[in-house]
């Protein structure tokens, strides 16, 4: 099977044939964007000092080294919870236009909506292996709102060939989490069923 | 050596063993995983692990964090009543995570509550959290060190149950947890459950629950069944690494446990991601130090 990278800028065309549980290579531009810079995008309308039209981001707040004169170097870098961006995922696709939107675990049925409609992905880059990711990285371009302090500012990445990527949710809105759910959630309830037999110590 | 320089050599010993948890995994967490990724059938779970393994492989030879995020430093501290420096082990414990932030580096996770900045030192008000226990007739303290990152430590939860639900009702409460949180939370974990009287008890002993190793049972004869019952079974649910489907779902489950009151189960569940970075360094009143869980490795 051959490796399928994406490259930056991001068409509609490029992700049509791209399903759930596929493996993905980035290559291009890859912001950090997190908590703080959704709230701010959405709920308080600051627009954001970048434009992430076909581009990718990252839910992730990296560790990043200060080299002096604007010059930095990512020592670590590696997904956060996605599920903490849903509330504002499906607006902010909308706003941007962002292409690919790199994080882990799951998200919800807004962001399946925004995918869908915007034609986007949302992918799950294997979380804790932050070194790894960073040997991706070739170099941070810019960054931006450093007020937020280091994991929350906008760190603007150039990557080659990062990955690897796990679809979670494609441009049909199909969603690998929510479809696992409805499994593991059958088998707690035979374990439960199972085990609270046997644990009745109050007698 | 005076106090001041014992005070120095013990923080600059600290700043490197906080380094090394944040690089290098516990032996018996490594044992584990290599353990589960060999019992892995599963296409997307073997990707996983392969990339797991070399990660922690970089993150040794370049003395790099593993993961970005460091967490909030916590200490688990039984300090003997004649440990030299007993007085002064708080401002010791707090200044080396500063220094270790600086150096390894970590990252800058302390912002503070309500004015809503990022103190840009990863030390803040309360933070590293510092947890004691003081031990009579000894002159050592052993000290465990954990980073609580994030993701890990969003699935915490603690409640207090009626007696009527029963040890029933904790299965079902730390089950819940597994599918809704624990999915997200960077599976293969390990998951600790306190239980106790009220939620803070509960709670901290669930914490604690996680400073134990990997494959330790508990010495109570039910507990110990419990442990084993609620590891099958979040097993049997095959969550797989990341949550992405696999054939195991955890490292373990370890129970600690206190006593409660006739009306109430006081019941927590805390969790361990794979990355789980802890780390127990012993120190002798000469501030001589031996390390468990890192086997062979010296600071």
């Amino acid at each position: 099977m051959s490796k399928k990278v994406l490259t930056t800028p991001i068409k509609d065309e490029d992700l049509k044939d791209i399903r759930i549980g596929d493996i993905i290579y980035l290559t291009g531009t890859l912001v950090t964007c997190r908590d703080v810079a959704h709230r701010r995008l959405i709920e308080e309308k600051i627009p954001l000092p970048i434009d992430l039209k076909g581009k990718a981001i990252f839910h992730a707040g990296p560790i990043v080294r200060d080299l002096g004169n604007e010059q930095y170097e990512i020592v670590s870098i590696g997904p956060t919870t996605s599920m903490r961006m849903e509330k504002f995922e499906k607006e902010f696709i909308e706003e941007t236009g962002v292409k690919l939107i790199v994080g882990k675990g799951g998200m919800g049925k807004n962001t399946e909506e925004g995918c869908k409609t915007h034609k986007a992905l949302h992918l799950v880059f294997p979380a804790g292996n932050a070194v790894y990711g960073a040997t991706k990285v070739e170099e941070i371009k810019e960054v931006h709102w450093k007020d937020l302090g280091m994991p929350e500012s906008l760190w603007v990445c150039e990557v080659k060939e990062f990955g690897p990527l796990i679809v979670s949710i494609d441009t049909e809105g199909n969603n690998i989490f929510e479809e696992n759910k409805i499994e593991f959630n059958k088998r707690k309830e035979e374990q439960y069923e199972y085990i609270s037999q046997q644990v009745r110590f109050i007698k | 050596m005076d106090k001041k320089q014992q005070k120095e050599k013990m923080t600059g010993l600290m700043s490197k063993f906080v380094s090394l948890v944040s690089y290098k995994l516990p032996d018996d967490v490594e044992k584990k995983l290599k353990e589960l990724s060999e019992e892995e059938d599963n296409h997307l779970a073997k990707i996983i692990y392969k990339t797991m393994f070399e990660n922690q492989q970089l993150a040794f030879e370049l003395k790099r964090p593993s993961c970005q995020d460091t967490g909030v430093l916590q200490f688990f501290v039984k300090c003997g009543e004649n440990f030299p420096l007993i007085g002064q082990l708080d401002n010791i414990l707090r200044e080396s995570v500063f220094k270790s932030t600086k150096e390894t580096p970590l990252r800058h996770n302390s912002v503070e509550t309500f004015d809503e900045y990022n103190t840009g030192k990863n030390i803040g008000n309360g933070t590293p959290s510092i947890f004691w226990e003081i031990e009579e007739d000894s002159d050592k303290v052993e000290i465990y060190t954990y980073m609580a990152g994030g993701g890990c430590t969003l699935p915490g939860v603690a409640t207090v149950l009626m007696p009527g639900e029963g040890y029933e009702g904790v299965v079902k409460f730390v089950l819940d947890r597994m599918t809704s949180y624990g999915l997200n939370a960077c599976p293969p974990l390990l998951v600790g459950v306190g239980v106790g009287t009220s939620v803070e008890t509960a709670a901290l002993n669930s914490k604690l629950a996680l400073m134990r190793p990997v494959g330790s049972r508990n010495e109570n004869e039910n507990a110990a069944k419990m442990e084993q019952l609620l590891e099958d079974g979040i097993n049997a649910i095959g969550l797989g690494p990341q949550g992405l489907k696999g054939s195991k779902s955890v490292m373990g489950v370890n129970v600690v446990n206190t006593a409660r009151h006739p009306s109430t189960i006081g019941v927590a569940v805390n969790t361990g991601c794979w990355s789980h970075r802890r780390g127990k360094i012993t120190f002798d009143r000469d501030l001589n130090y031996v390390i468990d869980t890192h086997e062979g490795v010296t600071l």
